[in-house]
C-alpha cells in the first residue's frame, strides 16, 4: 500500500467517524416532532429567563412545539401542588422543575417516579463540567436524577460599605465577630441584622450551621456523622439565640418580606443582612445600586471558601408522554449555550464551570464574583432551599425554631431537631 | 298533596345535584376520613408512590396532634381558631348592633350610610387582608396616623406581630377547659330539650355532671396523656392561649363583616311593628329600656343566624390570615393555614385529620341550626 493511499484512507475514515458522530444527533433533531409539556413556576419577573430557554430549544428543534405549562405564586408552593396532584392522578408533564437535591430526591426519587438521567450525562460529558460537589448533591447511589440550570447562593451578607465606614465597622469574618460588634451598631440606633417573614430567619439559620461547623459538620448532619446534641451543634443553637437577640427578630420581621427587609440596609436603618443571591438582581435591577458601591457583598460570617447552593433543575419522570422530546429539553438545559441564555436573564450563575462567566455583557460584576467562588469553592447544600433535607423536614422545621425561640434552650431546639430527623428520616441512616 | 308523578318529576329534578353532591362533597368527605385513620405520608419515603399501600393506623394521628410535642402548631391553630371565632363574633354582633341602632334613629341619607358600612362586604378577604396588613404594620398606616393629623409621636403598638400572650393556659388545662366547655354545652342542650319534654331539672342536672365526669377523666387521662409522656423531654411549648397578633387579623374581619351584621338586625328592627313600641313607651319605657326590653328579645332569630353565619366564616377562616401572616407564623396560624403545609412537607394522613378536625367543629355549630331550621319548617 503506497503512503498516498494510507493517508487518503486514514482521510475516509476520519470523515466518516465524523460523520457518524455528528449524522445522528442532526438527523435526530430533524426526526423530533410533536410537543413538550415544560412544567414551572417561571413567571413574572423569571418569565423572560425562561422564554429565552424556549426561543434556544425552538431554534434546535423547529419541529417541536413547546407547552409552557407555568403555574404562578409562592415560590413554587402552588406548582408543587398542582404537580403533586397531576402526578397522583398519572398525568406527569415531560419535564418539571424542582429545586436540585433532597427537595426532588426526597419526594420524586423516593416514590420511583424519576428516570434516573446518568446516560445523558455520560453522553453529554456533563460530568466533567458540573462541579462534583453538585453533582453529589443531585445524586444518589441508584443515579443522577436532575438536569441543574442555574445556581443561586444562599450564604451572602449584604451592606452599604459607606454606612460601615460611617458606624465605624467592619464585615465581620465570623459569628463571633458579629456579636462583637453588634453592640456598636446598636448604640448607633440600627439594627445590626434585619429579618423578614419566617423563611428568612430559617435562612439565616442554615448560614449560622454552616458557619459555625463548617462544610464537613454541616454535611455530617444529613449523613448522620455529626453529633445532633453534641457541642458543636448546641453551640449553632446558642449562636442562633444571640444573634436573633441583635436582630429585628419579635418586632417587625413577620410584617415584611426579604426586599422589604433589604430596604432597611439599603436606607441605613439596619447593617446587614443575610439573604440568597437574588438580592443582588433586586438591588442592581429595582434599587439602581452599582455593585460593590451602592451596595457590598460578602460570604455569611464563617462561611468564607464555602459555597452555600440552591438550584433549580429539571427531571424526567417516568411515563413521560414525550420521552425523546423531553430529553431533547434536558440537553439544551444543560448545554453552554442554554445556561448562558437563561442565567444572565434570571439573575444566577450557570451550573457549568465551563460558561462565558467572565463575559461583562451577559453577568455583572456581583455574578461575576460568585461564578469565581463557584468554580473554587466548597460546595454545600441549602438546607431550606431544598437542597439537603427532603420536603418533610424542610416543612416542618420552623417548628423546631419555633420551638426554640420560645424556650430559648439550645438542648430542646436539639432534642426536637432529632426528632424531626428520626420522623422524616432526613438525616442519614 | 302532590301525587306521585309530581314526586317523580321532583325527584328527577334534584337527582343531578344530588349525584353531584354526593361524589364531590360527601365521596371526599368519606375519603378524607379515611385518610385520616391511615398512615398515608407518614413515611416520606412512601408519600407519593404509585398505588402505595395506605395502612390503617386508627386515631393515631389524632393522637399526635392532640398531643406530641413536636405537633403544638396545630394545638395552636385551634386555640387561635377558638379564640378568633370568640372575638370577632362578639366584635360583629356589638358593631353590627350598634350601627343597625344608629342607622334606626332615622338619620338624614341613610341609605348613603347603609351603602359604606355593607361596601366592605363585597371584597375578598385577601383584597382586605392586603389592605389591613398595610395599615397595620408597625411602621404602617395608623401607627403614624398621630403624627400625620396632630405632628404626635407615632404609636407603637404591634397590631399583627405582636409576640405577647393573653390568657395564657397550659395545654394539660387547656383540655381540661375544652371539656368542661362540651360538657356545659351538652348541659345546656339537656336543659332545653328537657324543658320541652317537662323532664325534671334534677335527673337533667345528674345526667350533665356524668358527662363531664366521664369526658374529663376518661378522654383527657386514659387516652391522651399517656402518648404525651415520651416526648416530655424535648419541652413543652408554652404559647397557648390568645395571641395578641391575632388582634389585627380579627380588627380586619371585624371591619368587612360588621356591616353584613349590622344589615342583619336592621331588617330585623324595622319588622318589629311600631305599636308595640309605642305600648311600651305608654307604659313608661325609657329609650334603652324599649332597646333592651322590646327590641332585642325580638331580634334573637336573627341574632342566632348571624352567629351561624360569622361562626362557620370563622371556623374556617384561611385567607384572611395566609393574605396577612403568610403561612409559616405560628402565632397567628389557623388549621387552614396547616393543609397547605401539608402539601408542602406530604403528610397527607396529618392533613386529613386537620381538614376531618375543622369539619367536626364546623358541624358543631351548623347541625344544630339545620336541624332546628328542619323541625320549624315541618311545624
Amino acid at each position: 500500500m503506497s503512503k498516498r493511499l494510507l493517508s487518503l484512507c486514514s482521510l475516509v475514515m476520519v470523515i466518516a467517524v465524523v460523520v457518524g458522530s455528528f449524522a445522528p444527533a442532526a438527523r435526530a433533531q430533524e426526526d423530533l416532532s410533536g410537543e413538550v409539556e415544560i412544567f414551572s413556576w417561571w413567571a413574572g419577573s423569571e418569565g423572560p429567563a425562561l422564554e429565552a430557554l424556549i426561543a434556544l430549544f425552538n431554534e434546535q428543534y423547529p419541529n417541536v412545539e413547546v407547552i409552557n405549562a407555568t403555574v404562578a405564586g409562592g415560590s413554587g408552593t402552588a406548582a408543587k401542588a398542582v404537580l403533586k396532584t397531576r402526578m397522583e392522578g398519572g398525568e406527569p408533564p415531560d419535564a418539571f422543575q424542582a429545586h436540585a437535591g433532597q427537595e426532588l430526591i426526597g419526594t420524586w426519587v423516593a416514590a420511583d417516579r424519576m428516570e434516573d438521567l446518568t446516560f445523558l450525562f455520560e453522553e453529554q460529558g456533563w460530568l466533567d463540567v458540573f462541579p462534583e460537589g453538585l453533582v453529589d448533591l443531585i445524586s444518589t447511589d441508584e443515579g443522577i436524577w436532575s438536569v441543574p440550570v442555574n445556581i443561586h447562593r444562599s450564604n451572602v451578607l449584604w451592606y452599604v460599605p459607606a454606612n460601615l465606614e460611617t458606624w465605624g465597622v467592619e464585615v465581620p469574618a465570623t459569628w463571633d465577630d458579629f456579636l462583637a460588634v453588634c453592640p456598636t451598631i446598636q448604640e448607633a440606633g440600627v439594627t445590626p441584622l434585619v429579618l423578614g417573614f419566617a423563611w428568612t430567619v430559617y435562612h439565616l439559620w442554615e448560614n449560622i450551621a454552616v458557619g459555625v461547623l463548617g462544610p464537613e459538620g454541616w454535611n455530617g448532619i444529613w449523613t448522620g456523622e455529626t453529633d445532633l446534641m453534641g457541642e458543636d451543634f448546641l453551640k449553632v443553637w446558642d449562636t442562633f439565640g444571640k444573634v436573633l437577640e441583635c436582630s429585628n427578630f419579635g418586632e417587625d420581621n413577620e410584617t415584611m418580606e426579604w426586599d422589604k427587609a433589604i430596604d432597611r440596609v439599603v436606607d441605613g436603618t439596619a447593617a446587614f443582612n443575610v439573604m440568597g443571591d437574588w438580592a443582588a438582581g433586586y438591588l442592581t435591577t429595582t434599587r439602581e445600586l452599582v455593585p460593590g458601591e451602592g451596595f457590598g457583598y460578602a460570604p455569611a460570617p464563617g462561611t468564607d471558601g464555602t459555597f452555600i447552593m440552591l438550584s433549580d433543575s429539571f427531571g424526567l419522570p417516568l411515563g413521560a408522554p414525550n420521552r425523546d422530546n423531553a430529553i431533547a429539553w434536558l440537553t439544551v438545559l444543560g448545554s453552554k449555550e442554554g445556561q448562558d441564555a437563561f442565567n444572565p436573564l434570571k439573575g444566577s450563575i450557570p451550573a457549568r464551570t465551563d460558561a462565558d462567566v467572565t463575559n461583562p455583557e451577559l453577568y455583572n460584576a456581583y455574578l461575576q464574583s460568585a461564578a469565581a467562588d463557584w468554580a473554587t469553592d466548597t460546595i454545600v447544600g441549602s438546607l431550606w432551599h431544598g437542597a439537603a433535607a427532603n420536603e418533610q423536614f424542610t416543612g416542618n422545621f420552623g417548628g423546631v425554631v419555633d420551638l426554640f425561640t420560645a424556650s430559648g434552650a439550645p438542648e430542646a431546639a436539639a432534642a426536637a431537631f432529632v426528632e424531626l430527623c428520626s420522623t422524616s428520616g432526613a438525616c442519614g441512616g | 298533596m302532590y301525587n306521585r308523578k309530581d314526586k317523580a318529576i321532583a325527584f328527577l329534578m334534584i337527582l343531578p345535584s344530588l349525584i353531584l353532591l354526593a361524589i364531590f362533597v360527601y365521596y371526599f368527605i368519606g375519603q378524607t376520613a379515611w385518610y385520616s385513620v391511615s398512615d398515608w405520608g407518614t413515611d416520606p419515603g412512601t408519600a407519593l408512590k404509585k398505588g402505595v399501600e395506605k395502612n390503617y393506623v386508627g386515631l393515631d394521628n389524632y393522637h399526635t396532634l392532640m398531643s406530641s410535642a413536636s405537633d403544638y402548631e396545630f394545638r395552636v391553630a385551634f386555640t387561635n381558631t377558638l379564640f378568633f371565632t370568640i372575638f370577632f363574633l362578639g366584635a360583629c354582633l356589638t358593631l353590627g348592633f350598634f350601627l343597625a341602632f344608629l342607622l334606626d334613629q332615622r338619620v338624614k341619607g341613610e341609605g348613603v350610610f347603609r351603602t359604606i358600612f355593607l361596601f366592605p362586604m363585597s371584597l375578598s378577604f385577601v383584597v382586605t387582608g392586603t389592605i389591613w396588613n398595610w395599615l397595620l404594620k408597625p411602621r404602617g398606616g395608623l401607627n403614624v396616623l398621630p403624627r400625620k393629623l396632630f405632628g404626635a409621636d407615632p404609636l407603637e403598638y404591634k397590631w399583627i406581630n405582636s409576640d405577647s400572650i393573653l390568657f395564657k393556659f397550659e395545654w394539660m388545662q387547656g383540655g381540661d377547659l375544652f371539656y368542661l366547655a362540651i360538657a356545659l354545652f351538652a348541659f345546656a342542650l339537656f336543659t332545653y330539650t328537657a324543658q320541652k319534654r317537662h323532664l325534671s331539672w334534677m335527673w337533667v342536672a345528674v345526667a350533665g355532671v356524668v358527662l363531664w365526669l366521664i369526658s374529663s377523666a376518661g378522654f383527657w387521662n386514659n387516652i391522651w396523656l399517656p402518648i404525651d409522656k415520651p416526648n416530655l423531654d424535648i419541652g413543652t411549648y408554652n404559647g397557648y392561649g390568645y395571641h395578641a397578633a391575632l388582634s389585627g387579623i380579627i380588627i380586619a374581619a371585624t371591619w368587612q363583616m360588621a356591616g353584613y351584621v349590622m344589615a342583619l338586625f336592621l331588617a330585623g328592627i324595622r319588622g318589629i311593628s311600631e305599636e308595640l313600641r309605642e305600648a311600651a313607651r305608654v307604659d313608661g319605657c325609657t329609650e334603652l329600656q324599649v332597646y333592651l326590653y322590646i327590641i332585642l328579645p325580638q331580634l334573637r332569630p336573627i341574632a342566632l343566624s348571624a352567629i351561624i353565619i360569622l361562626g362557620h366564616i370563622s371556623l374556617k377562616i384561611f385567607d384572611l390570615v395566609y393574605a396577612m401572616a403568610g403561612i409559616d407564623n405560628t402565632d397567628v396560624t389557623v388549621p387552614g393555614i396547616l393543609m397547605i403545609k401539608g402539601f408542602r412537607s406530604n403528610e397527607w394522613a396529618r392533613s386529613s385529620a386537620v381538614a376531618m378536625v375543622m369539619l367536626f367543629a364546623i358541624s358543631l355549630v351548623v347541625i344544630p341550626y339545620l336541624w332546628t331550621n328542619l323541625r320549624t319548617e315541618k311545624q
